[in-house]
């Protein structure tokens, strides 16, 4: 509540703030529509870009966990519902597929003085997007209760899942390690982090062949299944949400949860202040004797509509300016791991920093990757829960990717 | 009634059906027949904040000018209904081949997507309707006994499963059997086994769901039994009374045939209903265990980025084919008994 109650009171001092400066947005008329996902440092961005409006400037906002159905037909239309999509590497796949977004150099040149070079996402040279923070699944871990137990900080998947039997026969805790297993995009995401770490390629290179059934592909398996072997039966059903409460509630001592979580999961002022007291950030653990993080990196940032007008998108990514601002991340640096100017990582961005310089992978922006995905998040309940072997859920998987693949046209 | 009079009342009920469910249902049979046009690609550098690499990026421009030329997208005839995800007539073909033993067959048969749905649709539809039948019917002699002071408070109460939305339905329950739930909790002790969870196994799954079914359609059935239960004739059950007919007989041989018509009623809406389950799968977070046809359908739409619109118009067509054969015996015996009292 408290909490809560912290990020109102900055949202409503940074909205009041900007508002009185509204001149500074520097915007003479448009129309301003933002659509976007709905988290904390979101809501601070589009809050910033919401007090932009004016007289001549309407600004308007739809945060929703639904925007990743809503922003391929919103943005279809012409002219499009909304000027601005925030997106991250998954969901500006689908915008570019379909020729949605328009590029921002001229932008860029023209209003864009307070961005670094790398939150530029460039493709074929072009500005496509513009990114403001990053994100990734890295390690989180009790620090009293690993002490207690003897176990020093595990670097790898290997160490966590001996640190967990340990803590299972010897600490007396049911449950050691949680993940994001539920099947879907959770347990698809985890499938991926997994290949990755261990220097698997889903696809053969220049083609949408998939290639992930091989060694890496049954590695990778193999550890989600020794993973799963120390969990609590349940764990088929948690997804990033559903873990909060077995966090805080001291349900588990390990887990690999999202950078974006962090902040809120080692607030103090939060509902469990012993816990999160008590929880410490680390880079995602390697894998397999691999040297990079068994994590895929993440970036949030916006794309711009194509079918709108010159005089909207002008409006559009000046407030978008203002939206990520270099004293917005300054008044909240805590909310996220920020890609603006001027920021300095605070406790909640160690996580995700460490991980990002431990050399972690990006998760592919191929515009095939989120039908393979699907096709991980809906083939691999049955292994894990040990109906099947690890090569007839590739097998399956493999099947269920090409038949959608050639569906959409990426396969023949 | 004249036929012109006839058609002159149901004309607009017929236009709105039309509108509303012939047309949507034709688009989406037309629709399955189509996929996507080829991708056209081509390799383009992608940088991001952690670096630049050279990726396949779809062609925007030549997509756009081949959906302009083809807006439905490329022919493929039956090709989405005979392909893995759906009948998958060639996985099929190499199980029967390949497989030692009818189990075997079987077994493999039920990892493909479409049959391993229609596996746990089919039980849910056969398991849950009579349950449904027989419950609400007891409920309503129950309450239909009960003095009428405390009568409308219960019957309000009775009918609260199925008031309540059914994916809130779900989810309370889910959280009630969670582990550190109520239900779940008191299981664990009651049973002094604390790896105990009703989330767990397919079949534990599978009985949740159902029970979860039930729990939601009883009221349905029981409400209508219980319209029904007024209009019992009172002086065919009072000369039963007579005849000395105990209580259990009076229900044998009076009510149940009375409320034949009305069982047949409830058991064509509970297959139809019952055939397209889907808020408690989500609700649950029961996917890993059973999956429904309209799951495959919701899944299709919105488990991926992209939508795959072919696949989930070929699936609700079999999922039509499914309700018309499921519905066919019902609809039979009712046109059969209906030629017989007109003739």
């Amino acid at each position: 509540m408290k909490h809560t109650l912290r990020y109102t009171a900055a949202l409503a001092a940074l909205l009041a703030s900007a508002s009185l400066a509204h001149a500074d947005c520097g915007i003479e008329k448009g129309s301003v529509r933002i659509l976007s996902n709905d988290f904390l440092a979101l809501q601070l961005v589009s809050a910033a870009a919401t007090a932009c409006a004016s007289d001549t400037v309407t600004v308007t906002s739809n945060l929703t966990a639904e925007h990743k159905n809503i922003q391929v037909p919103a943005l279809s239309t012409n002219p499009s519902s909304y000027t601005i999509a925030v997106v991250a590497n998954g969901s500006l796949v689908p915008l570019l597929n379909d020729g949605l977004v328009r590029p921002m150099d001229d932008l860029v040149a023209k209003y864009g003085q307070q961005l670094q070079p790398n939150q530029l996402i460039k493709i074929d040279g072009k500005v496509m997007a513009i990114a403001f923070m990053a994100n990734a699944q890295h390690l989180m871990y009790r620090k009293s209760v690993l002490d207690a137990a003897g176990i020093a900080e595990p670097k790898t998947y290997e160490d966590m899942v001996a640190a967990a039997v340990t803590l299972k026969e010897k600490g007396g805790i049911a449950s050691p390690l949680v993940a994001n297993f539920k099947p879907g995009w959770d347990l698809g995401q985890e499938f991926v982090n997994m290949f990755s770490g261990y220097g698997g390629e889903f696809f053969e290179p220049g083609t949408a062949n998939l290639a992930i059934n091989g060694e890496a592909g049954l590695k990778a398996l193999a550890m989600m299944k020794a993973m799963a072997d120390t969990m609590a039966p349940e764990y088929m059903t948690y997804d990033t949400n559903s873990l909060d409460p077995v966090w805080t509630g001291s349900g588990a001592a390990m887990m690999n949860m999202w950078g974006s979580r962090a902040s809120a999961i080692i607030d103090t002022a939060g509902a469990a202040p012993d816990v999160a007291a008590d929880t410490v950030l680390a880079a995602a653990p390697t894998v397999g004797g691999g040297t990079i993080p068994a994590t895929t990196l993440w970036w949030d940032g916006f794309a711009m509509a194509k079918n709108i007008t010159d005089e909207d998108a002008e409006a559009s990514f000046q407030a978008m300016m203002a939206g990520i601002a270099p004293e917005v991340a300054a008044a909240n640096p805590a909310a996220a791991a920020w890609l603006i100017k001027g920021y300095e990582p605070t406790p909640a961005a160690v996580g995700v920093f460490a991980t990002v310089a431990a050399g972690a992978k990006p998760y592919p922006m191929l515009p095939y990757m989120g039908l393979l995905h699907t096709a991980l998040g809906n083939n691999l309940a049955e292994f894990m829960q040990g109906q099947e072997s690890a090569e007839q859920a590739l097998a399956d998987v493999t099947t269920a990717y090409n038949t959608a693949a050639t569906e959409a046209g990426f396969l023949k | 009634m004249r036929h012109r009079t006839f058609f002159a009342f149901i004309l607009p009920s017929l236009v709105v059906m039309l509108l509303f469910i012939a047309l949507p249902i034709l688009s989406v049979a037309y629709q399955s027949l189509f996929i996507e046009h080829e991708q056209a690609m081509t390799a383009v550098e992608t940088c991001d904040p952690f670096g630049c690499k050279t990726e396949l990026r779809v062609d925007a421009a030549a997509m756009e000018a081949l959906r302009e030329a083809e807006p439905m997208g490329k022919f493929n005839g039956l090709g989405t209904y005979a392909n893995s995800s759906h009948l998958a007539f060639d996985e099929l073909a190499a199980i029967w081949r390949d497989s030692p033993s009818l189990g075997v067959a079987f077994t493999r048969m039920l990892n493909l997507p479409l049959y391993k749905a229609l596996s746990f649709t089919l039980a849910y539809t056969f398991i849950v309707t009579p349950l449904v039948i027989i419950t609400g019917f007891f409920i309503a002699l129950g309450v239909n006994a009960i003095p009428g002071l405390i009568k409308g408070p219960v019957i309000f109460f009775s009918l609260l499963p199925m008031i309540v939305t059914p994916l809130i339905g779900s989810l309370v329950l889910f959280w009630m059997i969670d582990s550190n739930g109520i239900l779940g909790a008191s299981l664990q002790r009651l049973l002094g086994d604390p790896s105990l969870t009703l989330k767990a196994s397919p079949t534990l799954t599978w009985t949740v769901l159902m029970v979860y079914g039930v729990w939601h359609s009883a009221p349905f059935s029981f409400i209508v039994y219980y319209a029904g239960l007024q209009s019992v004739p009172k002086d065919t059950l009072e000369s039963a009374m007579i005849d000395g007919a105990s209580r259990w007989e009076r229900v044998r041989y009076v009510i149940i045939p009375h409320l034949l018509p009305l069982t047949t009623f409830i058991a064509l809406m509970q297959l139809m209903d019952n055939f397209r389950v889907l808020e408690p799968i989500v609700g649950f977070s029961a996917a890993a265990n059973a999956t429904s046809l309209s799951y495959l359908i919701y899944n299709d739409l919105r488990g991926a980025e992209t939508p795959l619109f072919g696949s989930a118009g070929a699936t609700s067509m079999l999922t039509i084919c499914g309700v018309i054969i499921l519905l066919s015996p019902v609809l039979l015996r009712t046109w059969r008994d209906f030629n017989r009292k007109t003739h």
